[in-house]
């Protein structure tokens, strides 16, 4: 079987949540929701998913459905303390994104009067700052991996480092996925570098959409297929009303 | 009470914490009377949704304090953009887990809590007036002094309450509207369906209002309306797209509050009744 983009997408997600364990896997967005599932139901059987709502599973459902069986009660409250706890692994979206990983989701312009009112940070200062983030981002363009973001409101590694490495002892940026390829921050000084493209994509490609200077070291490999099971999945089980298609187009 | 008698109690200037989250449980039918209302210069303190729309449209509000706004299913709230990008309205952006913080210990009359959240984010850069702590343990750590989010008056919406006052909810989320209330002077909490004292059915944990912060309840069926509020009502999804797609434009705002908000909550509920008939029959219609 051949993959579409959008379910390399969804593998690429599921694979920032491999080695988690016993966590929560948060997610925000139709791949990296589906991504959560999939690890959950293949590699990593230990992450614990939602419905969407306030609800932990007793299984993997398929995006949109009830909850069926749970095996736990998450409301808001309990989200907003579990990042304080720490036992969570979330991937949150970005509207723009810079070299660092600081993100944008509140405002684009000035803030005191912006041209553009997004959501507000939401709860990106903390998330970022209390447990493990990776960010899936459906349209990588250099409007969103930018110089610098108009307002830090998920912290990046220059922020965090700046407040020392006691204090920032919790914060940890983990990958980046995008439509093109996959990122991380595995670098000494702890600024992106691509870890892998999508098939079918060009590196010059992934510089052409980004705005900032990119670490690439060598020869960039190819993000994996997906497997034939992990396709099933995704295609019969997960996401059978293909909502992953209106993210990210074949 | 009435709806009018409750927004009949508040004054111009007030701090107003209203429950919910987001496009959920919104007390939508007190915001209306609001909306409607000679109160203006409020501060709205509010994990928002078109409860700080409404209000921004109707140029009531002063100064907004929430970590978001959005209708979820339509990501950005476009009164509330409006109010933003025209330099409407002050603004005082936090973090979602810092905003709780800043309930909780207005709840526990204490001046702020400790957190991370917010630290190496913006939200210091653009809220000047926050302060960090140091812990006086040995470890010496450092965090946001989030401070308490004291108000006058919150409004939450119920799924049931008792004529005392007593406050249930029936979805699967408390949102923070139990917090809202202790950190308020008052609370005045509107219900689908009020039931006399000793007849809210259901388990325990679910009376998440207790009448000791309650100054006064009002029935509102449908009046968490347009706004999820299960398991009674979900949200009206259609009507919500109405809604954002008016509020983008000047023209077409003005019709939908000529048409939705000019009369009372029963005149609101009727029109919208009827705005539902007219778009099944366009759509009979287009099927023909």
């Amino acid at each position: 079987m051949s993959a579409t983009c959008a379910e390399i997408c969804v593998t690429a997600c599921a694979e920032a949540w491999r080695g988690d364990g016993e966590i929560l896997a948060a997610a925000m967005g139709t791949c990296s929701i589906l991504g959560a599932r999939l690890a959950r139901h293949t590699f990593e059987p230990g992450l614990l998913t939602t419905d969407g709502g306030a609800l932990l599973t007793a299984e993997p459902v398929p995006i949109g459905a009830p909850a069926g069986p749970v095996e736990g009660w998450m409301p808001f409250r309990d989200h907003l303390w579990l990042v304080q706890n720490g036992r969570r692994h979330v991937m949150l979206g970005a509207s723009q994104i810079d070299r660092y990983g600081n993100t944008n989701i509140s405002a684009i312009g000035a803030w005191e009067r912006p041209t553009s009112q997004l959501l507000g940070v939401r709860g990106a200062p903390g998330n970022t700052f209390c447990n493990t983030t990776s960010y899936w981002i459906p349209k990588q363009s250099r409007r969103v991996f930018v110089p610098k973001v108009d307002m830090v409101s998920g912290v990046g590694y220059d922020r965090a480092a700046e407040l020392g490495p006691e204090a920032s002892r919790f914060h940890g940026l983990r990958r980046v996925v995008t439509d093109l390829g996959v990122f991380d921050f595995g670098t000494p000084d702890r600024v992106m570098r691509l870890v892998s493209v999508h098939p079918g994509v060009e590196v010059e490609q992934v510089v052409a959409a980004t705005g900032f200077d990119l670490v690439i070291d060598g020869d960039v490999p190819e993000t994996r297929q997906p497997t034939d099971e992990e396709l099933r999945l995704i295609r019969e089980v997960l996401d059978p009303r293909s909502l992953r298609d209106l993210e990210v187009r074949a | 009470m009435t709806i009018e008698e409750v927004v009949g109690s508040l004054e111009s200037g007030m701090t107003i914490g209203i429950g919910g989250w987001g496009a959920r449980r919104k007390p939508m039918a007190l915001v209306r009377a609001i909306y409607r209302s000679p109160l203006e210069d409020l501060t709205i303190v509010s994990y928002g949704g078109a409860d700080v729309g409404l209000l921004c449209a109707a140029g009531k509000v002063r100064k907004v304090i929430a970590p978001f706004v959005t209708l979820d299913s339509v990501p950005l709230e476009p009164h509330f953009r409006a109010a933003r990008q025209n330099g409407a309205i002050e603004f005082t952006e936090y973090d979602e887990g810092m905003f709780m913080f800043g309930l909780l210990a207005a709840a526990h009359r204490l001046p702020f809590l400790p957190t991370r959240a917010g630290l190496g984010s913006d939200v210091m850069r653009v809220n000047p007036e926050l302060r960090t702590v140091r812990s006086p343990y040995d470890d010496q750590e450092e965090f946001v002094a989030a401070p308490a989010l004291t108000l006058d008056v919150a409004l939450v919406h119920m799924d049931r309450a008792d004529t005392r006052g007593n406050g249930q909810y029936l979805g699967p989320d408390p949102y923070m509207d139990d917090m809202l209330a202790k950190a308020a002077g008052r609370c005045y909490v509107s219900c689908e369906r009020l039931v006399e004292p000793g007849k809210l059915e259901g388990p325990p944990q679910t009376l998440l209002i207790s009448r000791m912060y309650t100054a006064g309840v009002v029935e509102t069926p449908n009046g968490g309306h347009f706004t999820d509020c299960g398991p009674d009502h979900g949200r009206d999804e259609a009507f919500q797209r109405h809604y954002a797609r008016s509020a983008a434009d000047p023209e077409a705002w003005a019709a939908f509050a000529d048409r939705f908000l000019a009369g009372d909550e029963t005149a609101y509920q009727e029109a919208v009744v009827r705005w539902h008939e007219e778009q099944h029959q366009e759509q009979r219609e287009r099927a023909r």
